[in-house]
């Protein structure tokens, strides 16, 4: 009975702490009469609501099992791709169910099938740095045509060692990976253009650049500036490459959005520390009144490219490309880079005023409405794009910003949302004029109609939403139906796991006039920014297995007759194939101490979800998992004399447990010569070493 | 015009008013569409799938054992040896003499079903006591496979 009470006490004050507590106190003086504490709690409760004029429905309504049960056997309606965050990776949902079906690892290693650990995908991760296996995915950005989803890519930005991914949507792989000179920090990406020409990257701290970055750190405003690269997609293959840079005064960047429709052509970034603050920037960069929103006119940009006026100037960064043919990843050091000057060519990029540190920088379905998130702030600012397009014609400047026109607030702003809630962070759309926005201190999300500015509804989060998503939010024609909450902390919504909690999401049914809480799903590392897709733009095209014939990797073995072991000097390649229930060759002798092998298993199965594994004792990576038709290569380097055992870890068959064998390791100095075979029974005490 | 405005309205409403049902939740998942063909079983000794009749020619057809051996090595070898002996499925000597043309190509092109359902290939299931995998081969490349399984069997 106490158990029940106190979940009912939880559920009906969910949002508020303090009355958690009180309740908390009035559920222990008074359990012997549980009537009275009832009468008290709903006393409390009406209190609660009473405060919220138009209060939140915080109780989940009776129906909301049913709009989010997909029975066993049966498809969820979206593919959920959300980001990592520190966690480096993309995982995938399901809505409306929330069930997670893959974690698809991107810029952090992934033991569990390889990558970063295989020869093949070892390259990705490089950078200019060398080797860096992990970063911090922030942001996805799925591929535009016409300004709506077409299932080709997902994008990601690391925001640590800056850099940008690509994932393919029929594989489900990160097969390219383009890292980012004169960046300090990859945040306001990889946000996309309407027909996936650019995704964006903007730096998030602004450093020295040039040739003399060693000056003191209180040199920033004279020696920090801050870039904004236009990465180009090849609309038939998705390679990336960096198509120009911007140069821009030292500012932090933050988010970012691409013009649509009428405002296509153009991009806006949000800034803060316009204070061009190095310290405490908590304090010393949130001085001023207003921070900005930069305008960036990117077609006049590709004009003056046009024209001549970039200079290549010298880089290093590293360009990672997974090659489907070959199946091996190579990484390709890149040494210069395109550059733009907007203090010089003065009409690419323009200020808008914007209050209190913004964030989020959404653009709506219509692209004409630019609505820029204050975190500080108790107000929406929504630009017009007519209006700041008018304001640049007429030179309706107040005044400039390191050498950046600064275009006048009013001559910019359509209208300011009052009072919507506190701690305003990102806005989707719907399809039907309305935003949402979440609120990071108020831990809600607020339903307001981007035209009349006025707020609709509101619904609580649990607790401190982050991002939020709509299906096809960002798209010029947004599928709605739901949006999902990111939130930040979870405290008391699921059982407990030591001081290290789950990060949450929350599911909210939009279709009415009013939102309703369907479910809590706990997610993967900590989710920011994510975007949904219909299942039938995927599911088609999603890559059963890998057809053997078209396997090129230079080490394959297509068909047990191309198995075999090379000795090349101190290496020994063992061209090995994987099949229910064995590993061919699975006895192997002649490897010596000092050898270093390389283990290339190629899968032959040719049918769906057959993947094998291979491990091996005492290897100092990972194990390799190998999907049909494919072939990995996991590099052993043998430490003691013996006989060491390998097996395959993805249980296949019956005989899974029969499909291992031996590697024999005899001493350097030894003159077993390479042998191998598999089904072959010799006679005891043949061969050298016996 | 006001008859699509009224269906629409019709429609705004039925959707409205419709409940929120589980999607489905009686159906059970339709296992055999996602196998493959099935047909009746006209003639039991020619297996379950797409091929009803196979056409041999006499001299065999060179250009087809080629390709057939290239296919074995790849997708077949692992598990079939060319002899009589069992390794992980059996061997194939003589397969060509057991079974119908079209039994053969059935169970290398439609390999699921035929373990479901037809009654020697479960036998030989109980056998071997693995299942045979779908390696993915067409009809084409099947027919080609038989080729090579009868010059294996020594014919001309």
């Amino acid at each position: 009975m106490r158990a029940i009470f106190w979940n009912s006490c939880a559920r009906t004050t969910e949002k508020n702490n303090t009355k958690i507590e009180t309740l908390f106190i009035i559920n222990h003086n008074m359990k012997t009469s549980i009537k009275s504490a009832l009468f008290l709690l709903a006393g409390v409760a009406l209190t609660f609501y009473s405060c919220k004029p138009k209060g939140p429905q915080a109780a989940i309504i009776g129906d909301a099992a049913s709009k989010v049960y997909v029975a066993p056997g049966k498809y969820d309606e979206f593919y959920n791709i959300v980001s990592g965050g520190f966690n480096g990776q993309m995982s995938i949902y399901g809505l409306p169910s929330g069930r997670l079906f893959r974690i698809i690892p991107v810029f952090s290693q992934f033991p569990e099938n390889g990558y970063g650990f295989s020869e093949e995908s070892k390259p990705m991760l490089n950078t200019s740095h060398g080797y860096v296996p992990w970063d911090d995915l922030h942001h996805i950005a799925l591929s535009l045509t016409n300004g709506e989803h077409d299932g080709r890519w997902a994008f990601g930005n690391g925001n640590n060692t800056p850099r940008v991914a690509r994932v393919s949507l029929k594989t489900f792989k990160t097969e390219e990976i383009l890292e980012l000179p004169n960046s300090g920090g990859n945040h306001s990406s990889p946000f996309i253009t309407e027909n996936s020409e650019y995704i964006v990257a903007g730096t998030r701290f602004s450093i020295p650049m040039g040739d003399d970055k060693d000056v003191p750190i209180s040199t920033y405003k004279k020696n920090f500036k801050g870039t904004i690269s236009f990465i180009k997609i090849d609309p038939t293959s998705g390679r990336m490459s960096i198509g120009f840079q911007l140069k821009t005064p030292g500012v932090d960047f933050d988010l970012s959005r691409a013009g649509k429709g009428p405002s296509h052509g153009w991009f806006f970034f949000s800034c803060y520390n316009t204070e061009q603050a190095y310290t405490l920037l908590e304090v010393n960069a949130t001085q001023k009144d207003k921070d900005f929103i930069m305008a960036v006119n990117w077609k006049k940009a590709e004009e003056y490219i046009a024209q001549g006026k970039g200079s290549m100037v010298k880089a290093k960064y590293a360009h990672n490309v997974l090659n489907e043919t070959t199946q091996m990843a190579t990484s390709e050091m890149m040494t210069e880079v395109m550059q733009l000057d907007p203090t010089i060519l003065k009409d690419i990029i323009y200020f808008i005023p914007c209050p209190k540190s913004p964030h989020g920088c959404d653009t709506d379905p219509t692209g004409e409405y630019i609505v820029a998130s204050g975190k500080l702030a108790a107000l929406i600012p929504v630009f017009s794009f007519t209006k700041i397009q008018k304001a640049i014609a007429d030179k309706d400047f107040e005044g400039e910003f390191a050498g950046i026109p600064v275009i006048k607030y009013e001559s910019a702003l359509y209208g300011e949302v009052k009072k919507p809630g506190l701690g305003p962070l990102h806005t989707e759309f719907d399809n039907n004029g309305n935003a949402y926005t979440s609120f990071f201190v108020s831990s809600e999300i607020v339903k307001w109609n981007v035209k009349t500015l006025e707020v609709l509804d509101r619904v609580p989060t649990y607790y401190s939403i982050g991002h939020l998503s709509v299906p096809g939010g960002p798209t010029r024609k947004p599928h709605g139906k739901y949006v999902v909450a990111y939130n930040k902390i979870t405290k008391d919504r699921y059982l407990p796991t030591g001081p290290e909690l789950t990060q949450s999401a929350q599911l909210y049914d939009i279709s009415g006039d009013k939102m309703q809480l369907l479910l809590d799903f706990p997610t993967t590392g900590e989710p920011h920014y994510a975007e949904s897709i219909p299942a039938s733009m995927i599911t088609p095209n999603s890559v059963k297995f890998y057809k053997i014939e078209d396997n090129h990797h230079q080490y394959a073995a297509r068909g047990e007759k191309e198995t075999k072991v090379e000795r090349k000097g101190k290496e020994v390649h063992v061209y090995m194939t994987a099949i229910r229930s064995h590993l061919t060759p699975d006895n192997i002798e002649g490897v010596k101490m000092g050898d270093v092998v390389y283990f290339h298993v190629t899968n032959l199965e040719q049918d769906w979800d057959v993947p094998h594994g291979f491990a091996i004792k005492g290897a100092a990576n990972a194990e390799i998992l190998v999907m049909p038709g494919e072939t990995q290569t996991l590099k052993w380097i043998p430490d003691e004399v013996g006989v060491s055992p390998f097996y395959c870890t993805d249980f296949c068959s019956a005989l899974h447990q029969e499909m291992q064998g031996y590697v024999r390791v005899s001493p350097a100095n030894s003159n077993v010569p390479i042998k191998f075979s598999t089904g072959k029974i010799e006679p005891e005490a043949a061969g050298p070493g016996k | 015009m006001n008859r699509i405005f009224c269906s629409l309205v019709a429609a705004s409403l039925l959707f409205s008013c419709a409940p929120d049902k589980p999607k489905n939740v009686e159906e059970i998942p339709d296992q055999s569409s996602k196998s493959g063909p099935e047909a009746v079983l006209t003639d039991p000794t020619k297996g379950i799938g797409a091929v009803k009749t196979v056409t041999l020619h006499n001299p065999l057809e060179q250009d087809r054992i080629g390709r057939g051996l290239a296919i074995f090595e790849m997708k077949c070898s692992a598990c079939h040896k060319l002899d009589e002996t069992r390794f992980v499925g059996p061997g194939w000597k003589g397969v060509t003499q057991r079974r119908k043309p079209e039994w053969i190509m059935n169970m290398v092109t439609n390999v699921e079903v035929m373990l479901d359902k037809d009654p020697d290939a479960q036998k030989l299931l109980e056998l071997c006591l693995t299942r045979m995998p779908n390696q993915n081969v067409s009809i084409g490349d099947a027919r080609d496979i038989l080729e090579f399984m009868r010059k294996n069997d020594g014919e001309k």
